[in-house]
């Protein structure tokens, strides 16, 4: 394998978990909020979760992106590290605060769009680091 | 208190499951072929090994976590607030995969914190 191959595949797959796993977010959200506030501290609520929930179509197409950020998630930690590959997709949490802004309407305070900043310096810090310390097995 | 519970569901069960997923893709060796049918095969490999149940049904703990706060929270409060979960995966590598987390790393891991408290301080 060589090192820009390894280098291109790892990319490819974190920019699918970047795109689908904020997408997926925001489709549950959004199809929660249709939904309304569930109870799920009885069996009664589960079902009622469930029956609400996965009859709605934007729910699925937010499983649908979470099943493909899962995907390629899975793929990538087979030869990358877990330590490298989670802040790698550190881009996702200005693409959910892009998406929730734009497509769902909500409000994301200056203060809120500071602390998502924050937390993307943070792991592209952590990003620094070494990708692989552990020997593959 | 409803919501702190799904907090940490989501974060301690997610990140959990996360590193047993880790641990068990590690087992199962990278991936060189992406034809589907290779695919599928590595996806096969991948169910036999224990780790791999683990963490899904730990994930599964923390999805359900979510879907629930979700019903309730703005979800631009609710995805940041997990990246508390890098401070549990950096504890995670070091003690569960072996992991070398340096001074570097856990610096980074503390301004997600700090940029964690801020996005709730930021809830208005």
């Amino acid at each position: 394998m060589k090192f820009s191959h390894l280098h291109f595949k790892t990319y490819l797959l974190i920019l699918l978990m970047v795109i689908f796993g904020p997408l997926g977010n925001v489709l549950l959200g959004k199809g929660m909020k249709r939904i309304g506030a569930l109870s799920i501290g009885t069996t009664v609520g589960v079902i009622d979760l469930l029956s609400r929930g996965l009859t709605s179509g934007i729910i699925w197409l937010g499983i649908g992106s979470l099943v493909t950020f899962f995907v390629a998630y899975m793929l990538v930690l087979s030869w990358a590290d877990y330590s490298y590959v989670q802040p790698a997709s550190s881009a996702a949490y200005g693409v959910v605060a892009l998406l929730a802004h734009f497509m769902l309407r909500e409000v994301v305070t200056p203060t809120r769009w500071m602390g998502v900043l924050l937390i993307c310096v943070g792991v592209f810090v952590v990003g620094q680091t070494p990708p692989r310390t552990t020997e593959p097995r | 208190m409803r919501a702190l519970i799904l907090y940490l569901l989501i974060i301690g069960a997610g990140t959990g499951g996360e590193l047993c997923v880790s641990r068990a893709m590690k087992v199962v060796g990278e991936v060189k072929d992406f034809r589907p049918v290779a695919l599928v095969r590595f996806f096969a490999h991948a169910l036999r090994v224990s780790w791999m149940w683990v963490g899904v049904t730990l994930m599964g703990i923390a999805f359900f976590s979510l879907l629930a706060v979700l019903s309730t929270e703005n979800v631009s409060l609710v995805v940041p607030v997990t990246a508390l979960s890098y401070a549990a995966g950096a504890l995670g590598g070091k003690f569960f995969l072996g992991e070398k987390v340096t001074r570097r790393r856990w610096a980074g891991v503390l301004l997600v914190c700090i940029g964690v408290a801020i996005v709730i301080m930021g809830r208005g």
